[in-house]
């Protein structure tokens, strides 16, 4: 069994039982057989069934463009979806299952886009609220919640909601943390949702520090990943968290609620350092002349 | 059977980025197979407007032009690398022997020609006639009026003529429906030239008539489109080439599954051969030995035809 799971159970008291009985792992396929030349109707709006060669291309072919070209957000999504199946987004539907929180939340399926979600009304929120961090991280990230893809390629309509859920929860998760965009705070980010999560896409995106400069890879390797993944264990299910009803409670008290630890602010570490750099270079010029 | 009450509602709250939310699927009408060569059904059902189809959807005939239209604007930047990653750069072969073959350019004692090349918004056609009228005929005067649906695609060509240093007066772009093409006067075109462009027209007799009507008599009309692929084993791996991999390639590559899905229908849904050749004689044109040459075991075709004289 994988080691991360079995220290999941070891932590999370009461859902031992459900965990260690293995959630059903329905076969890749719930349909015949079939060919891309004769595909079954969708199960839901957008829905493309795949053949198992099909995942398995795209999951490779995926992989490979996104680690060539990380902003490809579409691609990663794709890898996350072709991967998620067998068991693991299983496994996280079930987890979302046990919880009182989270079945109430695949009951009313809410969605998080720039309809459902009002930022001026979040922006009004006080200091220190989930809502308020959120709107403020936006805003300085620039970026919008419109701009998750849909998810297309899981078979069974609920665990898609479940992936589509986690997808549009990933900025809550950015402004839980206050890890930002860049490339650097994405993979730390990635590393936190695997521990937490277990969705192979956010474990297969902690390859790509290979991609960072090496003292960003060293920052990320000594400081970040052990943080991800000691709190990603230690924390309750994020995807268990309501946020619509959470926009007004303080930040830090949902943190201890979850279980988790900021990790140190990464746009401040590297503000510093980059001041540091310039200093040392404007004196070394003044020491040339 | 599948289909929960619930899941319908499931990904419909969210504003949909691509071109997923024009391109979607009508599932259950039109995914079984036997319904592929049959004509499209004749009148919607709710209304009396007559319908056509759009890959294998089935859609009103007043939407499908604009509906393609919204699929070359999707794919207009990137047209040239699906190209080459979907046929594996054998596209520029086929584009320059039916250059080749057609010879354009002024012929010794004649006159210099006027070329129309319909539904060739990136010039990729266009520019070949050029390069080939001025190296193999020593001729500058040729003229390519290149005329598309789809003004992102014909932004794409008069940029790439301005980059390759092509004349203005040698080359010129012009917002054009296949099917009337309403500011070309009649009998004014040497060669009309339609490449990997009539399978998105509408109303493909239409366009052939048109095509008749702006030739000058015996002027020369050629087609090169997909066709279909003739030993069965090749075909059935052709197909299956295109219905997994292209739509996946245009994912990875070009981030649009659907538009590259509505391409492979769009090709397994024009007629045979012998059929589209049977069509260009019906609107008048005289067909050139059997009507058609294949390229490729089939996978391209060059159709031509001559406008006969009076």
């Amino acid at each position: 069994m994988n080691p991360l799971v079995r220290r999941a159970i070891r932590r999370t008291g009461p859902q031992v039982k459900l965990l260690r009985e293995f959630p059903k792992v329905v076969s890749a396929s719930r349909f015949a057989p079939f060919t891309s030349l004769s595909r079954p109707p969708p199960n839901y709006e957008g829905h493309v069934p795949l053949t198992v060669p099909e995942r398995g291309l795209l999951a490779v072919g995926s992989a490979v463009m996104s680690l060539l070209n990380p902003r490809r957000g579409d691609l990663i999504a794709a890898l996350g979806e072709a991967t998620a199946t067998p068991y693991f987004i299983y496994r996280l539907r079930d987890a979302m299952l046990s919880s009182p929180t989270g079945r109430r939340i695949l009951k009313d399926r809410p969605r998080i886009n720039s309809t459902t979600v009002s930022l001026e009304r979040l922006r009004s929120l006080p200091d220190g609220t989930v809502g308020r961090e959120y709107a403020a991280w936006l805003d300085k990230e620039g970026v919008s919640p419109d701009t998750r893809s849909q998810v297309r390629y899981i078979d069974d309509p609920e665990c898609a909601y479940v992936m589509q859920r986690y997808r549009e929860c990933h900025d809550f998760y950015h402004a839980l943390t206050g890890l930002p965009i860049i490339v650097e705070g994405e993979i730390a980010l990635k590393a936190f949702e695997f521990a937490n999560t277990l969705i192979p896409m956010t474990g297969l995106s902690m390859f790509a520090v290979v991609r960072l400069k090496p003292e960003e890879r060293r920052r990320v390797l000594t400081t970040y990943f052990p943080w991800a993944i000691r709190n990603g264990l230690q924390a309750k299910e994020v995807i268990n968290i309501y946020w619509e009803e959470e926009l007004e409670t303080d930040v830090k008290e949902l943190r201890n609620r979850i279980g988790l630890e900021r990790p140190p602010d990464l746009r401040k570490i590297r503000a510093e350092l980059r001041a540091r750099r310039r200093a040392e270079e404007a004196a070394r010029e003044s020491a040339g002349h | 059977m599948f289909a929960h009450p619930l899941s319908r509602r499931l990904l419909s709250a969210a504003p949909s980025k691509h071109l997923r939310s024009v391109v979607t699927r009508v599932a259950v009408l039109n995914s079984t197979p036997t319904s592929l060569n049959s004509p499209p059904p004749q009148n919607d059902q709710l209304s009396s407007e007559p319908v056509t189809h759009f890959g294998f959807q089935t859609v009103k005939e007043s939407l499908k032009a604009t509906r393609v239209a919204e699929v070359f604007s999707s794919v207009a930047s990137s047209y040239d690398t699906m190209n080459d990653v979907m046929s594996f750069g054998i596209h520029r072969l086929w584009k320059d022997h039916f250059v080749r073959s057609l010879n354009p350019g002024r012929r010794p004692g004649g006159r210099p020609m006027s070329i129309l090349d319909v539904a060739g918004g990136t010039g990729d056609i266009a520019f070949r006639m050029l390069d080939h009228s001025e190296k193999a005929n020593g001729d500058r005067g040729t003229t390519v009026l290149c005329a598309d649906i789809n003004a992102d695609m014909l932004r794409e060509g008069e940029k790439r003529a301005i980059q390759n240093g092509y004349d203005s007066n040698r080359i010129s772009f012009c917002l054009e429906n296949a099917e009337t093409l309403d500011s070309i006067p009649d009998n004014s075109i040497d060669l009309y030239t339609i490449s990997f462009g009539i399978r998105n027209v509408t109303r493909i007799p239409m366009a052939l008539r048109s095509a008749h009507r702006v030739l000058k008599p015996g002027g020369v009309f050629a087609c090169l489109e997909f066709s279909k692929v003739s030993p069965a084993f090749l075909d059935a791996i052709y197909q299956q080439y295109s219905f997994s991999v292209i739509p996946l390639m245009g994912q990875l590559v070009a981030g649009d599954r659907d538009s590259y899905q509505y391409l492979v229908e769009s090709i397994k849904r024009f007629p045979s051969q012998s059929e589209y050749a049977r069509m260009i004689r019906d609107a008048g044109l005289v067909n050139v030995g059997k009507g058609y040459e294949e390229l490729t075991f089939g996978v391209a075709s060059i159709w031509k035809g001559v406008k006969p004289l009076e």
